[in-house]
């Protein structure tokens, strides 16, 4: 009886896993509550907003009895433990279906967990779902799903951005606390500010790649996604660090990235780099202007970068990716698992063929070869300006949230969405993706880039804008 | 062993080989399954890496870079200090990944050679490059409840693999099987490969072509031998070639750029795939695995470790035991005869018998050294000399007893019936508790016969 009347008066809507986590610790909630809770909105909301793939009702059910039943032996557990999360449907999950997206792997169910998945169970995070997201991670909207396109929470009719598309649209609509996502070339960035999150994209080699169905190897990372800034970081915390399963995974150590998340701007160089500001919509650009002007109040000083090889990034990006995405898929071969070749989409044929003609013998050097020279100018570009600045501040969408159906037609357009997000992905460097505010109702979000391994300040940074902003406050009216 | 109607036409042959050797450590190339597959149930050595899984990453075996390196050494190749991984996408239902992480543009040792036999003296047969990649599963073609199926194991995927290429300098199919020899000893003095053509854990492609005796140019096409498991085979599909080719040019036509199989039932070689269906292998960088560099210190290092190859024992045995070259040779064609040898030589000291005598017994009695040990032969070759020493005195008596019993077979002797020293010598071998040589016996019964002939006129 206490248990619902407690269960009413927690608006998950508005629940961090800061909260949450207070809430389990202090015996307010139940995991198995708080997992009920938001079960019963994914299942709710899923029909109207196809968040999910799969719902793993009875496997989370499962879970958070036997988190329950840890903390009712009194053991002393993280801030992770019974927060209920969901996994872009790129992650392996051990018995679980793993769709990418795509009906080539419709019925494909891993034999083993991710490295990202693995450290969350461990921490005794909770998997209430996995995500819909654009196949196989192609796509900048969440409409190129073989599973059908997700829809924004804050307006239906528009998208919640992709390839993360399911992963932003289950943590805005309060499905769940946090997210895993991928962020190849934006694929986290870009739906956490159409839809109001925190979206982070790790350095390069930050957190293992181990177990993610691979898009362009060179360029992944696994990000995640919150409602808030400090979230983030708690899910950072545990996903970072060495992988002896992942080469290109870092042995660097990992700071606790929550710890001074309240350290302030204080005299912190933010530089704006002037070639993301030419020809931006002025709604958007005078969002970041203001976001700026309260950074400037905090006590940041604001100076003028410029980053002269941006303007290539879209063209390298596309010559790169397609490249290793052409490689990476040829193992869907139908033989062992999934469906055949033929159960490919459009646009996962369309970068299969792009990156077979740039990798074939005669077209190499002009341009794959090409491309990774420029890939380094690109990223020596912000190896120079760190030296003046600490971090850089720009938009991460051209564009707000745009209708579902208005850009699906023009592969191009849609490439063009990943403007602002490719060149961090081409250099390896982090970025955290904020919110900003709101323009005709729909979210606007920043991105705040460091150099490599500056996760750490990235959250200071932001969170201190976040203090002063709360914008996460906002939830969706679904 | 070129062909007359070829040398009467003045062709060359123009022959390189491509070797293939998987080797022997105790994991896979890029994940920890055990590399011991061999005779183990299909399947039964697999993981999400070397299956192909989606998300599945590779990660490097530092041993089986460590031994590509030995070998690059012991073919007196340079060792790079920068390398690495590439892929090489091809499909093929035994390739998981749809691609082969192998070396392109930075393998781990370039620019050695092998010395091989020539027609008159050593021949220097230059090797381009050795690189290290991954082996593909293995497809077994079935009929299963009347269904034609194929099967595959992928027990072999992801077993290292190391290739050896070596320049167009071979002229013979003698030449290849003793390069591919020479490569097979190294490799097994190396203990990093058993290199067993049979198993198919040393497999050799040859690419041939003819050119007219004295153009320096190579031909302007080539023909890839592929799918031979064994030194026999490889000569016969070399020579094969040689004639078949040698009749195209006669013709004044050009063979065929393809890639051809030897087909053993009918003896000959056959098309596998021209030129026209050449795979364009698209070679990239291998994202998931970060370049390679090493120190000189390193390699430094690595040579410190190397252990006595083929020739350097070889020239040991010659000095230190004062064998002919003939002895060290045969002693040093396989490491474990080589071993036991010189085992058997300490043994040998302590009880006075000459490392010659050792050899001697090794090569002439043909010893199966898998199944000897050292002491064993020693005790043999111990046995073998005390009976000859002792025999002199003792069958010396025992024929003069046989003789004074036997005058009748005497006196037939004597008089010219060869036959009855047959019988003599039998009688002498019968009281004769030890196994001699009956040749030995005769001999002896024959001298102390004319010597007391001999006596008897003097007297």
């Amino acid at each position: 009886m206490t248990g619902k009347l407690r269960m009413k008066n927690v608006d998950i809507t508005n629940l961090t896993i800061k909260e949450a986590s207070k809430l389990i610790a202090s015996k307010q909630i139940k995991v198995k509550e708080l997992v009920n809770l938001h079960l019963g909105r994914v299942k709710k909301l899923n029909g109207k907003l196809n968040a999910f793939i799969t719902i793993c009702e009875d496997q989370a059910r499962h879970q958070a009895e036997k988190v329950d039943i840890l903390i009712a032996q009194g053991q002393k557990l993280g801030p992770l433990a019974g927060i209920p999360f969901a996994v872009k449907d790129l992650f392996s999950t051990k018995g679980i279906k793993t769709t990418a997206g795509s009906k080539v792997l419709e019925n494909y169910v891993p034999v083993y967990d991710a490295t990202v998945i693995s450290r969350l169970k461990n921490a005794n995070a909770i998997i209430v779902g996995k995500t819909n997201l654009d196949a196989w991670g192609h796509g900048a909207s969440g409409e190129n799903s073989d599973f059908g396109p997700t829809h924004n929470p804050y307006n239906l009719k528009r998208v919640p951005g992709g390839s993360s598309s399911g992963s932003a649209t289950a943590v805005a609509s309060g499905s769940c606390l946090a997210a895993t996502s991928t962020d190849t070339g934006g694929s986290t960035r870009q739906p956490a500010s159409f839809c109001n999150l925190v979206g982070l994209k790790p350095t390069y080699g930050r957190v293992s790649r181990y177990g993610v169905i691979a898009m362009a190897s060179s360029l992944d990372t696994m990000g995640h996604m919150t409602k808030t800034v400090y979230d983030n970081a708690l899910i950072l915390n545990i996903t970072a660090g060495k992988d002896e399963f992942d080469s290109t995974a870092s042995d660097g150590i990992v700071d606790n990235y929550a710890e001074h998340i309240d350290k302030g701007v204080k005299n912190i160089k933010i530089g704006l780099p002037k070639e993301y500001f030419d020809g931006l919509e002025p709604k958007i650009k005078a969002a970041i202007l203001k976001a700026l002007k309260i950074l400037e109040k905090l006590g940041a000083k604001i100076v003028e970068v410029s980053l002269p090889h941006t303007e290539y990034g879209v063209a390298v990006y596309y010559i790169v990716q397609p490249a290793e995405v052409s490689s990476n898929l040829a193992r869907y071969d139908g033989i062992r698992f999934g469906f055949g070749r033929e159960m490919f989409g459009a646009e996962a044929k369309r970068r299969i063929i792009l990156g077979t003609f740039t990798l074939s013998s005669g077209y190499y050097d002009a341009y794959y070869l090409k491309a990774m020279k420029v890939r380094r100018l690109i990223r020596d570009d912000f190896i120079n300006v760190f030296e003046k600045v600490d971090v850089l501040i720009c938009p991460v969408s051209p564009t707000l949230p745009f209708k579902i159906g208005e850009k699906n037609t023009n592969p191009l357009d849609m490439y063009l969405a990943d403007i602002f997000t490719v060149n961090a992905n081409l250099a390896g460097i982090p970025s955290l993706a904020l919110p900003c505010g709101f323009i005709d109702d729909l979210p606007v979000g920043i991105q705040i880039i460091g150099p490599d391994f500056s996760e750490k300040l990235l959250y200071q940074v932001g969170y201190a804008y976040e203090q002063e902003t709360k914008w996460y406050e906002r939830t969706p009216k679904l | 062993m070129v062909r007359k109607d070829t040398k009467a036409m003045n062709w060359e042959p123009v022959i390189g080989l491509e070797v293939h050797i998987e080797l022997k450590t105790k994991s896979k190339m890029f994940c920890r399954c055990s590399a011991d597959y061999f005779g183990a149930e299909p399947n039964s050595h697999t993981c999400p890496i070397c299956l192909g899984l989606p998300g599945a990453l590779p990660k490097p075996n530092v041993e089986s870079i460590k031994f590509v390196q030995k070998l690059g050494l012991a073919l007196n190749c340079r060792i790079q200090l920068s390398s690495k991984f590439d892929r090489k996408n091809y499909f093929y239902p035994d390739l998981p990944k749809g691609f082969q992480i192998s070396q392109y543009d930075k393998p781990f040792s370039i620019n050695g050679h092998i010395e091989i036999k020539g027609q008159e003296n050593l021949k220097r047969i230059r090797i381009t490059r050795v690189h290290l990649e991954e082996d593909t599963g293995k497809l077994t073609h079935a009929t299963i409840n009347g269904r034609r199926v194929t099967l595959i194991d992928f027990n072999r995927s992801g077993v290292p693999l190391v290739e050896i290429v070596s320049e167009p300098e071979m002229s013979s199919s003698d030449e290849i099987k003793d390069y591919a020899q020479k490569l097979q000893q190294i490799v097994r003095y190396l203990g990093i490969s058993d290199a067993d053509m049979e198993k198919g854990s040393m497999r050799i492609e040859p690419n041939i072509s003819l050119r007219r005796v004295g153009e320096k140019a190579l031909p302007p096409y080539k023909i890839e031998l592929k799918n031979i498991n064994s030194f026999k085979f490889a000569q016969a599909a070399v020579e094969y070639e040689i004639e078949r080719q040698a009749k195209i040019l006669k013709s004044a036509k050009t063979p065929q750029q393809e890639t051809r199989g030897w087909n053993e039932i009918k003896k000959q070689t056959v098309s596998q795939r021209s030129k026209e269906l050449a795979h364009d292998y698209r070679y990239f960088p291998e994202p998931d695995l970060v370049p390679l560099s090493f120190k000189p210190q390193e390699s430094i290092k690595l040579k410190s470790e190397m252990p006595e190859l083929p020739h350097q024992k070889f020239k040991r045995l010659t000095l230190t035991y004062e064998l002919s070259q003939y002895d060290a040779q045969i002693l040093t064609r396989d490491i474990k005869v080589a071993e036991f040898f010189e085992e058997a030589v300490k043994i040998a000291k302590d009880h006075g018998l000459s490392p010659k005598e050792v050899a001697n017994k090794i090569i002439n009695k043909n010893i199966n050294v898998k199944n000897t040990l050292p002491a064993q032969l020693i005790k043999i070759l111990l046995e073998s000399k005390k009976t000859e020493e002792i025999d002199d005195n003792k069958l010396t008596a025992i024929i003069n007893s046989v003789l004074r019993e036997n005058p009748k077979a005497v006196s037939d002797f004597t008089k010219g019936k060869e036959t009855a020293i047959m019988f003599l010598a039998g009688q002498t071998l019968k009281r004769l508790k030890v196994k001699a040589d009956p040749r030995l016996v005769i001999e002896k019964i024959k001298n102390i016969l004319a010597s007391s002939r001999k006596r008897k006129i003097e007297s």
